[in-house]
């Protein structure tokens, strides 16, 4: 029979047996815990009660001036001033309502700033400060100083303070700082700069500020002070002074960069103009453009709405970050393949009866115009498409991704902005990679036709057809593009200037370098952009082009029909002078329609500006 | 009137009174430091006040409970809880780089401190329901049902939660009977891994280390710990503040409010997980002795609730809770005086919050409701 009753027993036994096995590890670990605490309390106690009286001196931060950005001939776009600000000690004061309501007797504190206070009153420790108001003007902070003995733990100060005196011009490529947020620490944190970062309440968030953060920020000193045992600061006993930031010199030409917005005349658009032997960025235009002062200490819950929520997107950096079907501006790209490849030669006639047929589908021309005969020179010059389409049945879609690639289209320029997007260089790779079925991973015939053009699946950053455009305009030097052309060290006024080789070169026959450029030289004097650079006083090469948005079924394009927003993109691309070319660049006006007449005009205007305008003053330059 | 009574005495009978009294005394001295480490008025203290009396109820409606419905309920909960973790780790709301929080609309939860409570109530239901037919297998699956919680909490990333669900589990199959061949060698592997860790510091913290499964921050606070003077103004200055105020209240301490290194904050954290550094600071050695005497006291007064109980689920479940507790409080002092990393683990009873308080409720209303169950057995 089963004994049921000597089971439970048995294992009853068993398991107090495990139990005081358990009680005797606990006891062990606690006695673990007992000599520790008599080795800290009793051996070490005198040592460390000597540290903790000296503790009595507190280590202060001293956060370091940031540097200034200045523009190439030294104007300023982002700068410090002084501010007044009221700081708080939690432990001085009673509750926070009845003390905000005595100081609201002497100065105003609005609402949102009170809620803050609150906040960060929680969040704070006893003996941090906590700010109230950073915003003093002088006349405030007077009448607060002799009010200040009515205020134990009220300290007044003056701080430095981030300004950008350009307002909204270049405000993409300056970017803004703004308050050092929880991701911005932990960021630092893995970075292991988080200490370097004690006392400062502003960071980089976007643009120049962003990527030259390391540079821009400088080392923070240090004081150590004694205190009272109630924590406040007696004398000081140790002082290392805080480095400041370095100067960042632009390459950026803040005249060109105004007459450059200007031409815009408040469409949407992105303009970037490059110096071709440097790889400087002389110009870099995202429109409509917004107040980076707006941020510097925390953007308002209305200005920020209306930032990002607007339907024109001012808070886009669409140079970099806008990925734009480009037209006919990759044309002279598209011819360059064509040459280098041997496909064609550049006399080699093509008939244009104004449309390319493939199988059933029939690819027209922009305006539904016909050309006759084309060569390479006149398919630039008139803007004949069929040109181009009937490529698609001599040169492979990878062909073309290999040789478009060094040029940069579809990869990141690397350019010291944040948020560069990559777009689309369109390969049969990469479209098995961006599709997920099988049908939509194969490649077709049509689909090069439309890529030729500048259509289809391809889409670029304006920056990438800017570089594109000083590549061709160079000869192809591949330059890394740049916006900062110097640091300049703050104490000795002494600059380090960055002058780097090309990164590659893209082999090009000179012959054929040579015959596109005179095709762009004649688009400008009889083709497309003759009517903009009517009587231009230097030879310009350049292409017109216009990127459709909209499918029109080979219906004909009017206008006023297609709604506004997906009216066409008016594109420019140009170098000038285009013998020896000291500016190249690219420009899209989103929805205006034909590139000749929105985008190429200003680019007369830019580049008249830059090649006739004075010549810069270089004289203060210090070289090292 | 006699319904009530009854009720009433239904009430009082459903407490466990030693474990109630060190319980209460805990609590109290808590709420004392607590005063101290928040120097003066604070909503701090009020609001840990209210926690307690919230606490103590729901302790009182958990020990009326018949353990026989939780273990009916255990499986339920627990599957419960892994779909909130599994919610967690999908729409979780992130804060200080952690995704620990689950908003349900109603209450903003934290599923992976239930788990310290589903996963033993689970495991003693188990091991209840396997009691005569128990074999290797069913330890086998027992660590499954560990090692889910245990990989979804450490991926939060929550090392000390995970510590202590992990411990919770290993006990619970411990105490159910695993063979001493297999309990020794890991206890002994554990050991001399720690014995490693120590003896090859320097080149494990290199910065080029990389340690896989733990993340960086996981790895500087190991570091910080081995070493902590490397990182005085960041990672090493929790512990070497505590340390200082450890070590300065000596023998007798430097008095109650008293303690310049918690009075002027330089013990970081002082309202949570380094309230131990108040205490010691201000009560001296023999202060810190007599608080671990009593959270002893609290341990082995589970044990025995353990040892006396009928079943197989009362066991396990008594002492594997019992086991959480000692968790609780040997890491959380052993960080606060440096014997062990700075781990987010939280001193029972001490440490402000209200989330981590009901888990602790819940634990010691489980206890007294094995301990009133035992009594009634043995009153039959």
């Amino acid at each position: 029979m089963f004994d049921f009753k000597s089971v439970t027993q048995k294992q009853r036994t068993l398991f107090i047996l495990r139990v005081w096995v358990a009680a005797l590890a606990v006891l062990m670990a606690f006695s673990l815990l007992g000599a520790r605490l008599w080795v800290l309390q009793v051996e070490e106690h005198e040592g460390l009660l000597k540290r903790a009286d000296n503790n009595r001196t507190a280590v202060l931060p001293l956060p370091p001036r940031r540097g200034d950005i200045l523009d190439r001939h030294g104007e300023v776009l982002a700068r410090n001033f002084l501010r007044y600000t009221l700081d708080v000690t939690p432990a001085e004061i009673d509750q926070a309502d009845p003390f905000l309501e005595r100081l609201g007797e002497v100065i105003t504190v609005s609402d949102y700033q009170k809620k803050r206070f609150k906040r960060k009153l929680v969040e704070a420790g006893r003996f941090t400060q906590v700010p109230l108001r950073n915003d003093l003007s002088d006349t405030e902070a007077a009448f607060f100083a002799a009010q200040a003995f009515r205020f134990p733990g009220v300290q007044l100060r003056a701080r430095w303070v981030r300004q950008y005196p350009q307002g909204e011009v270049a405000a993409h490529v300056v970017g803004y700082v703004g308050r050092v947020s929880e991701a911005d620490e932990q960021a630092l944190e893995a970075k292991g700069t988080l200490g370097n970062y004690r006392g400062t309440d502003i960071i980089g968030k976007k643009g120049i500020e962003k990527s030259w953060e390391h540079v821009l920020h400088g080392t923070t000193g240090i004081e150590s002070v004694e205190v009272t045992a109630r924590g406040r600061p007696v004398r000081t006993l140790h002082r290392i002074d805080p480095a400041p930031g370095e100067d960042l010199v632009l390459s950026i030409d803040m005249r060109l960069q105004r007459i450059a917005e200007k031409a815009f005349r408040g469409q949407r658009g992105a303009l970037v103009a490059i110096d071709p032997q440097t790889g400087e960025v002389l110009a870099f235009v995202s429109q409509p453009s917004f107040d980076p002062n707006l941020f510097v200490d925390g953007i308002d819950h209305e200005s920020w709405r209306a930032l990002n929520e607007s339907e024109d997107f001012p808070l886009v950096n669409r140079p970099v970050y806008g990925t734009y079907p480009i037209g006919s501006t990759f044309e002279p790209f598209v011819a360059l393949a064509a040459l280098t490849t041997g496909k064609r030669d550049a006399d080699t006639r093509i008939y244009d009866p104004g449309y390319f047929e493939l199988g059933k589908t029939r690819f027209r021309n922009a305006g539904m115009a016909s050309y006759g005969q084309v060569d390479l020179r006149k398919s630039l010059v008139v803007s004949s498409d069929t040109y181009y389409y009937s490529l698609a049945s001599e040169i492979t879609i990878d062909s073309l991704h290999d040789f478009m690639k060094p040029f940069g289209f579809g990869q990141k320029t690397g350019i010291d902005v944040d948020s560069e997007r990559t777009g689309v260089l369109p390969s049969t790779d990469w479209k098995k990679k961006a599709f997920k079925q099988k049908e939509q991973q194969r490649w077709y015939p049509g689909e090069t036709v439309s890529v030729l053009i500048g259509q289809g699946y391809s889409a670029f950053t304006i920056m990438q057809l800017a570089q594109a455009t000083s590549v061709l305009a160079n000869g192809g030097d591949y330059f890394k593009p740049h916006l900062v052309k110097a640091i300049q060290y703050p104490a000795s006024g002494k600059q380090k200037i960055f002058k780097e080789p090309p990164l590659h070169r893209v082999d090009l026959d000179p012959e054929h370098v040579r015959a596109v450029t005179e095709a762009l030289e004649e688009v400008t004097v009889t083709g497309t952009a003759r009517r903009a650079f009517a009587d231009v006083a230097y030879p310009v090469a350049g292409k017109t082009g216009t990127a459709q948005l909209f499918n029109l079924k080979g219906s004909k394009y009017k206008k006023e029909d297609v709604e506004e927003r997906l009216r066409d993109h008016s594109l420019f691309m140009g170098f000038a002078p285009s013998k020896r070319p000291t500016i190249a660049l690219a420009i899209l006006v989103e929805n205006a329609g034909w590139g000749s007449e929105v985008a190429a005009p200003i680019a007369r205007e830019v580049m008249d500006a830059w090649v006739l305008g004075e010549p810069p003053a270089l004289e203060h330059y210090v070289v090292p | 009137m006699i319904g009530l009574f009854n009720l009433l005495l239904r009430g009082v009978k459903a407490i466990d009174w030693p474990l109630f009294l060190i319980v209460a005394l805990l609590a109290a001295i808590g709420l004392l430091v607590m005063q101290s480490a928040v120097g003066g008025t604070d909503w701090r203290f009020a609001d840990q006040s209210q926690y307690f009396v919230f606490a103590l109820l729901i302790m009182w409606v958990v020990a009326i409970v018949p353990p026989s419905w939780l273990a009916r309920l255990a499986p339920v909960i627990y599957v419960m809880t892994l779909a909130l973790l599994v919610g967690v780790a999908l729409f979780g709301e992130t804060s200080k780089g952690a995704t620990r929080w689950l908003d349900l609309g109603v209450a903003r939860i934290q599923p992976s401190e239930i788990m310290k409570i589903a996963l033993p109530l689970l495991l003693a239901w188990y091991f209840q329901r396997r009691e005569q037919r128990l074999m290797g297998l069913d330890f086998v699956v027992a660590l499954v049902l560990v090692a889910i919680p245990f990989f979804l909490i450490v991926r939060q990333p929550d090392l000390g939660t995970a510590l202590l669900v992990g411990v919770a589990g290993l006990a619970a199959m411990y105490f159910a009977g695993l063979s001493f061949k297999l309990v020794i060698p890991v206890f002994v592997l554990a050991v001399a891994g720690i014995g490693t860790v120590l003896f090859f510091e320097e080149s494990l913290c290199a910065p080029q280390t990389d340690w896989v499964v733990l993340h960086e921050y996981q790895k500087g606070r190991v570091c910080t710990l081995l070493d902590p003077t490397t990182d005085p103004l960041g990672k090493g200055f929790h512990t070497i503040q505590s340390t200082i105020a450890v070590g300065s209240g000596g023998l007798y301490g430097r008095g109650y409010m008293s303690g310049t290194q918690g009075q002027l904050d330089f013990i970081p954290e002082r309202t949570t997980d380094f309230i131990f550094a108040v205490f010691a600071e201000e009560f001296g050695l023999y202060g810190a002795l007599t608080l671990l005497f009593l959270f002893a006291l609290l341990i082995i007064r589970g044990l025995v609730i353990a040892a006396r109980a009928q079943d197989t689920f009362g066991r396990v479940l008594a002492a594997s809770l019992s086991m959480v507790f000692f968790i609780y409080v040997f890491v959380n002092i052993g960080m606060v005086i440096g014997l062990l990393p700075v781990v987010g683990v939280p001193l029972p009873f001490f440490s402000y919050g209200g989330t981590a308080l009901t888990t602790l409720a819940v634990a010691v209303g489980l206890l007294m409701g094995v301990s009133r169950q035992q009594s009634t057995v043995s009153a039959n």
